[in-house]
């Protein structure tokens, strides 16, 4: 059971993003089968899937998509391929090795919704991914698989339209995307009200990320059920989890929702790199808050890593060995979020350029043990006071790293320096190969 | 907007005040949206740039695999700082966060094609294909 693939079953086969290869694996039977059913059967059988979503807050997909206003339309769904959350890249190795599946998938969803106008925001930077998402687009609209009748069969018009960001991490929060796609800056609403009631142009808007778009086929396919008891609780199915940093093999692994965080390191990664000890673990994006290398034999599910005191959030998994200055690291995810903050709410614009400054100067020797204290004090501050999530996204690292590591903060405070010096990114620092879905690179 | 803005970055090398006004008008809206749009996002440039854009990530997964170090490296090799030019106009370099490219760290783009599992060796065949 726990080997079955959802997601990266194509990867690495010859041609795998072409519309033929996708046909011959049984593609687009899906979008047919959904075609025949009633589509709020087709919602149930998401809804019975307990998929979440896999763009950060793990929310059930099924419920979110009850929360469209019966009698309003248009409607829109936009699709989230922003993936700028660091430590995060798998949404882009979708789009080029399968990008039929997240198609025949925003297929099922529009005609489950009543939906006739799909939005992929793509980030800027992954030029040949949009290129090849529009090609493939181009190739079903060809074929008569999207609009104006849904596989030749059904008189839905469907248009799948890429629009690609220009460079900005906040765009991946649902309501800056909004913004962005209407050709503004990316600067977060307000919600309530949610965009499932005032979203693109002022009209219900459904937002999932990639990858939880691409699960859709297969429910279709196999029903709900069977995506639940690929998991556990209230999280069906698989997921992709990337791994990065300090591992003999990084890459993305789809592996059951509630796999183990160590055993993926210790045995699908191969372990660390020159076999040394695991000093801490980013399980889940840049914003979920770190776990110490004893505290990671748990289950990456949601509600687990939630109760382990951080997130499963993107799946990203950051990994830093024993040799690693973790204030180093806290400087730069901080640099991070002063950078990308959007400047729209104080807490948030000037709560994350104090803490760069901060960690900043623990790193270079030059503060006090209050200053350690005032960090604290300054991250504690931000949470729940802005529009969006950035801020508690820019506090969580803070708080955790300085709570778990606070020897070697303090450390940095007497020695006057940074006790690595130059090897404060860890000793080992070579790029290995990696693993994607199977495949090599 | 954003499209527009990314045209006549193809065109005119920047989005030069210029440039803002002519997606403006050709949108119907107020050159100030446009020059709003243009500085909030990264990938577009105000200013002119060198011939080849050099973007280095220095995010978290990729400094774990010497991704600081190879920018280190970079800015030596151009003798520029960060955002800097090379004198002869060839090369702009800057830092950039998280490419999506963690797994295949030190990542880095030019001219928005995406390098991957870089070392000094990889790049400098990289840019010594560029004119
Ligand atoms: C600052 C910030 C950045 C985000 N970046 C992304 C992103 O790059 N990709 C993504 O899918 N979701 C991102 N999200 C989450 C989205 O707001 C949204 O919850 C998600 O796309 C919903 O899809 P899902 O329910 O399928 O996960 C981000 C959220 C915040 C607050
Ligand atoms: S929390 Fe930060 S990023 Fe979010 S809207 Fe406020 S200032 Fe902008
Ligand atoms: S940290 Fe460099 S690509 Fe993600």
């Amino acid at each position: 059971m726990s080997d079955t693939l959802i997601l990266t079953k194509r990867w690495g086969k010859p041609d795998s993003a072409a519309l033929r290869t996708y046909r011959a694996d049984g593609g687009y039977a899906a979008l047919d089968k959904a075609l025949g059913m009633e589509p709020a059967a087709v919602v149930d059988e998401v809804k019975k899937s307990n998929l979440r979503g896999r763009g950060g807050a793990g929310f059930a997909t099924g419920l979110k998509w009850t929360f469209l206003p019966k009698d309003v339309r248009p409607r829109y769904l936009t699709v989230n391929a922003d993936e700028s959350e660091p430590g995060t890249f798998k949404d882009r190795y979708i789009i080029e090795h399968d990008p039929h599946m997240l198609i025949e998938g925003i297929a099922i969803t529009c005609y489950a919704l009543d939906i006739h106008a799909a939005y992929v925001y793509i980030r800027g930077e992954f030029a040949k991914q949009a290129r090849i998402l529009e090609e493939a687009i181009d190739e079903a609209r060809a074929a008569g698989i999207l609009g104006p009748r849904l596989l030749g069969k059904k008189d839905f018009d469907l248009e799948v339209v890429v629009h690609r960001g220009a460079g900005a991490y906040i765009c991946g929060e649902e309501s800056a995307l909004l913004e962005s796609l209407e050709g503004k800056k990316g600067y977060p609403r307000l919600k309530p009200p949610f965009p499932a009631i005032v979203g693109l142009w002022g009209k219900p808007t459904i937002i999932n990320n990639v990858e939880t778009i691409a699960n859709v086929p297969w429910i279709v396919a196999n029903g709900g059920d069977a995506f639940a008891a690929l998991g556990v609780g209230k999280s069906g199915g698989t997921r992709l989890f990337g791994v990065s940093g300090h591992v003999n093999r990084p890459g993305v692994y789809e592996k059951p929702v509630a796999y183990n965080l160590k055993k993926l390191i210790m045995e699908d990664c191969g372990g660390v790199v020159g076999g040394r000890k695991i000093k801490a673990v980013i399980p889940g994006g840049s914003s979920s808050p770190v776990l110490r290398g004893d505290e990671i034999d748990i289950s990456l599910e949601f509600d687990a890593v939630k109760a382990a005191g951080s997130m499963s959030g993107s799946g990203g998994v950051i990994v830093f060995d024993d040799s690693t200055c973790m204030v180093r690291a806290l400087a730069r995810i901080s640099k991070f979020y002063a950078e990308e903050s959007c400047g729209q709410c104080t807490p948030c614009r000037e709560g994350t350029s104090w803490m760069e400054g901060i960690v900043e100067k623990i790193e270079h020797g030059h503060a006090t043990a209050e200053d350690v204290a005032k960090l604290e004090q300054v991250a504690g501050n931000i949470g729940g006071q802005t529009i969006c999530a950035l801020g508690d996204a820019a506090s969580m690292p803070v708080q955790s790293f300085v709570k778990k590591f606070r020897d070697e903060f303090l450390r940095h405070v007497e020695e006057r320096r940074c006790p690595y010096g130059d090897h404060g990114w860890g000793l080992d620092q070579s790029s290995r190969p990696a693993v994607v879905g199977g495949v090599r690179y | 907007m954003l499209p527009a803005l990314r045209l006549g970055q193809e065109v005119f090398g920047y989005v030069s005040p210029a440039v803002q006004r002519l997606a403006a008008d050709r949108l119907g809206t107020s050159p100030a949206r446009a020059e709003e749009v243009a500085t909030f996002y990264v990938m577009f440039h105000t200013a002119p740039i060198g011939r080849h854009l050099v973007e280095v990530c220095t995010n978290v997964s990729c400094c774990l695999t010497g991704g600081d170090r190879l920018f280190e490296y970079l800015k030596h090799k151009l003798g520029v700082a960060n955002g800097g030019t090379s004198p002869d106009g060839r090369f702009t370099l800057r830092e950039v966060e998280c490419l999506g490219a963690c797994g295949t760290a030190p990542a880095m783009l030019v001219d928005e094609e995406m390098h991957e599992r870089l070392d000094p060796k990889k790049v400098e065949e990289i840019l010594g294909r560029l004119e």
